[in-house]
Order: C-alpha cells, then structure tokens, then sequence
C-alpha cells in the first residue's frame, strides 16, 4: 500500500526530528542537531531490513520515492520564498562575506578531492551497476 | 476575477503545485531550446524561483517573497521547513551504505572545516568594515556559516539588532550563490560522485543552499549531500557561541 511508505516515511522524519530536539537539549544548543540526517538513516535502516526480509511492496516504494521525486519543486518553492530582497540590500559586507565563503569552501572541495583520490563517479556507478545486473550469477548457484 | 482569486486562495498548497509546475514547465523549455540543455532546467527554475521572490519581497515589502502575494501563500507551506525535510529525508531511499560509510570520515572532516573556515573568513569581513567588539565580529563570522547560526549565535551572546540582521543576510545571500553557483562549478571541483557530494553538503552546510545547488547540478547527488549538510547548523550552533566565541575574545582582549 502507498500509504505504508508515506506512513513510515512520516515515522522515521518525526522519530529524526525528535532526536535531532533532544539532541541540542542535551548539547544545550538552541536547534535541532541532525534531525534530518537522523532521520535519513533510521530511513535507510529500515529499507535494509525489508530489503532483508523481502517485505519491500510496490506500493511501500511508490509511497516513499514519491516524496522524493517531489523534492526539486520543493526546493524551487523554497526558493522563490527567500528574503532575497534582505540579503541584496545588506550591502558590500554581505556580498563579500557571502561570495568569500563560497568561493574558499568550494575550493576546498576541490582539494578534499584531489587529495583523497579518484573514487568512482556517478555515471560510472551505475553502468557499472547497469552492467552487473544484466550479467548472470553464475557463481550463486541459483538459478534465474 | 475575484472569484478566480477566492479560489486559489482557498486551495493555496494546489495553487503552489500548479504554479510550480508551470515554472518547471517554462524553465525546461528554456532549458531545451535557450540553453541546449547545458543549463540543467532545475538550475533555470531555482534561478527563476529566486528572481520571483525578489519581484514579490519588492511588491509587497514582506519578507517570504512570492509567498506575500495572498494566492501564492502555499509556495510558504509548500517550500516551508516541513515538506522540505519531509522530501530530503524521502531521497535517503536511494542511498547507497556503502557509499556513504567510505564518506564518513572525510564528510566529519568537511564538517570541521565548513564551520571554521567560513567564520574566520566572516570574521576578517566585518573587522575589516570596522567592527571591532566580540560579539558583533562572532555574529558576523556565524552568519557566514549558515543563517540561523548567525541569529542563534547573536541572540546567544547579545549582539545588537542590526548585526543580527547582517548575519541573517550574509547566510541568506551564501544560500543564493550556492543555489545559483553550483551548477557552474560543479565540474571544476569533481562533483560527480558520491564521496564529493558529502564532503560538499559538509563544508557548504545551508540545507537549502546544498540542496538547490546539487539538485540542479545531478539530482542523483541530493541525499549524500543533505546527509551531511543536516548536521552543519547543528554543529554551528554549538560552537560558533562557545568555543568559536571564546577564541575570538580571547584574540581580541575584549
């Protein structure tokens, strides 16, 4: 059923959410630390374990990538409801500040990068991927 | 037309849907033939997403953009926090483990350097426009982190009204260019896998910045990047009014 995978899409966002909460009560900080990261893996953890225990429907995945193909126009809503008018009129202090940051973050990025090695890219994952999934597995001893 | 307006009034979130869809619709035309698709159209729709928001706040003299505007009052629901997190933690179905674990330690080191770096870069900022007390120098250097560890650090330490709305801006405007920039760098700095993203999300940290610039750039990079980036304001807000403050004072002898 659809509604499962909005269901425990909603479970893991509020259980995230609220130990993100408790958290920052703990660390005494006034926000939410990694609610949604956590959320992300309790997401994760529980499409391992229906993976595992062949429990994953149809319909549970409708339900959840639904949302997540949602997520684009989510963000261009986010974006046409900024205070972009605030942040152009800060001033040079704003501009500066802003574009200094960026530029020295993206940069270092770029060295994290160069520094930690070639990984596999994105399109090579999946015709990898792609690849492995239209070679039989001989070796499984299954058959089909 | 007072009834047209009474009705998307009274159904704002499906007037956000279909408004969106619209802008969607035009920015992957313009994607297609303007640009021959080398401008990704969710880059277009962002770009044309904030440039609306700046018409509305010009309009209607608000502070949420379009959203001002009473029939588009759901692009508020519908952008808001709450369907924003609800849909990024939604991408973490696609994740793969085992991508993520060989990117743990390095996006917790991305992290580290994408709280730091940008607040002393913030910090020699709004020293060298003249400020010279700790707080207004710690505030500052926060909002070029993220823009709620900016107000969070300056209501934390009591800086004054005006600063706090300097480092709201900063953040702000560091979201916009992470947005609009992204797809233009992306290339440059190798981010095309899995591992780049987190270290990205790590060390750009605006939730909203990361994932409006990854989306448009390679939707598939979304979720490794808002892994990281969910932990950034978090991390902010914990050091940026303790440790990050105290070293600032401790420097300057305030």
């Amino acid at each position: 059923m659809t509604i499962s995978g909005v269901a425990l899409l909603s479970i893991c966002t509020l259980l995230g959410v609220f130990l993100g909460d408790l958290l920052g009560v703990a660390l005494g900080v006034k926000a939410n630390v990694g609610g949604v990261g956590i959320a992300m893996m309790f997401l994760i953890a529980a499409r391992l374990w229906l993976v595992r225990r062949g429990l994953l429907s149809h319909g549970l995945k409708t339900g959840v990538e639904f949302w997540g193909s949602f997520y684009i126009p989510i963000v261009v809503a986010m974006a046409a409801q900024q205070n972009v008018v605030a942040a152009a009129k800060g001033g040079p202090i704003v501009i500066i500040a802003g574009i200094g940051a960026v530029a020295v973050c993206f940069a270092m990025v770029a060295l994290i990068g160069r520094f930690s090695g070639r990984v596999e890219t994105m399109d090579e994952i999946e015709a990898r991927e792609a690849l492995e999934a239209s070679v039989p597995h001989f070796k499984s001893g299954r058959i089909g | 037309m007072t009834m047209i307006s009474h009705v998307l009034v009274a159904n704002s979130l499906i007037t956000a849907f279909a408004a969106v869809g619209i802008l969607m619709w035009i920015s992957g035309t313009i994607s297609k033939y303007l640009t021959f698709g080398r401008i990704h159209g969710s880059a277009i729709a962002i770009m044309l997403g904030l440039a609306l928001a700046f018409w509305g706040g010009l309009v209607t003299g608000g502070e949420k953009g379009v959203a001002d505007l009473p029939a588009l009052a759901g692009i508020a629901l519908m952008g808001g926090a709450m369907l924003r997190d609800f849909a990024i933690v939604a991408t973490a179905f696609e994740v793969d483990v085992v991508h993520a674990r060989k990117a743990g330690l390095i996006g917790a080191v991305a992290l580290g350097l994408g709280t730091v770096v940008p607040f002393i870069l913030g910090v020699f900022v709004a020293a060298a426009f003249g400020y010279t007390d700790a707080e207004s120098l710690t505030t500052i250097g926060a909002g070029a982190v993220t823009y709620i560890v900016g107000p969070v650090t300056g209501a934390a330490i009591g800086a004054s009204s005006p600063v706090i709305a300097l480092s709201i801006a900063t953040g702000v405007f560091k979201a916009v260019i992470v947005m609009i920039g992204t797809p233009f760098v992306a290339k440059m700095i190798g981010l095309n896998n899995p591992r780049s993203a987190m270290v990205f999300g790590g060390l750009m940290g605006t939730v909203s910045g990361v994932s409006g610039g990854l989306a448009a750039t390679d939707r598939r990079l979304v979720p490794y990047g808002a892994l990281t980036a969910t932990f950034h304001t978090g991390l902010g807000c914990l050091v940026a009014p303790s440790v990050l403050y105290f070293a600032v004072r401790a420097i300057i002898g305030g």
